[in-house]
């Protein structure tokens, strides 16, 4: 019993850990994106284009006596196809021989709303560690009295 | 006349392991809020402790995946995600504390394990 218990716990560890890890990789990319969203550029090719992780679960196959977990991890970074934005700055060095510049199609209040939803998922993971922590701890004062 | 430890002890060291399998399980849901196509699973803990208790006594979890169900949504979403923060937290945490429910039990079985081996 002891064995099994120790096991689940250390594959809750690695699951909450990987969410971490994958949530970490979320929001570097939308503190990329809110950083470049007024990044411009003289051609369409070049302009930063708005990235996204996509998640995918990989179940955990445990021991014989246990029931599988799933991890998360990253499966790729995406770039949004969503259109630049075209202005006419003549003034501007980057501006191309007609006079406009690309900027990115980074939406910052789409960005703004994702980070939020980042960081609730990352907090919610450090609770399961930490109520995990002490479920643990308890469990290995058993019998002391 | 030896103490046996598994009749003594009851349901209970079977209850605190099915408990901390479930936490793994709701973990993972929490894990995978974000991850698009994923099914929130979960297991019926009472049917199992039942059918435990209905049979040779033992609680042997079967990872074939028939004791693990998939939790219903109260909405459907777009990207077939059926994790929905909220319940899966209040799951969690009901989990933790029924885990420490289970250990206390234990440790009070333990103590008159103690008292009659002592004699007391």
């Amino acid at each position: 019993m002891g064995g099994s218990n120790a096991m689940a716990f250390r594959m809750i560890t690695q699951i909450a850990g990987s969410a971490m890890t994958a949530q970490t990789v979320r929001l570097n990319t939308i503190a990329s994106n809110l950083a470049n969203a007024q990044s411009a550029s003289g051609t369409e090719a070049d302009t930063y284009r708005a990235r996204k992780p996509v998640f995918q679960a990989i179940n955990q196959a445990g021991a014989a006596d246990q029931l599988p977990g799933a991890r998360v991890q990253v499966l790729d970074v995406i770039q949004s196809d969503e259109p630049l934005r075209k202005l006419h700055q003549p003034e501007n060095p980057m501006a191309n021989e007609q006079g406009d510049v690309f900027l990115p199609n980074v939406n910052p209040v789409a960005e703004m709303t994702d980070m939020l939803s980042a960081s609730r998922a990352f907090e919610t993971n450090v609770e399961v560690l930490g109520r995990v922590k002490s479920m643990q701890q308890s469990l290995l004062k058993l019998g002391e009295g | 006349m030896g103490i046996n430890f598994d009749k003594a002890l009851g349901i209970h060291p079977d209850a605190l392991r099915l408990r901390a399998d479930r936490t793994k399980i709701l973990a993972s849901n929490l894990a995978n809020e974000s991850t698009p196509g994923y099914q929130a699973r979960d297991i019926n803990f009472s049917a199992m402790l039942s059918q435990g208790a209905s049979g040779d006594g033992s609680l042997a979890l079967d990872t074939g995946g028939e004791d693990l169900k998939y939790r219903v949504p109260n909405h459907p979403t777009q990207d077939g995600n059926t994790v929905e923060l909220g319940v899966e937290q209040a799951e969690f945490s009901q989990n933790a504390s029924d885990f420490q429910t289970s250990l206390t039990f234990l440790n009070m079985k333990f103590k008159g394990l103690a008292k009659a081996i002592g004699g007391q």
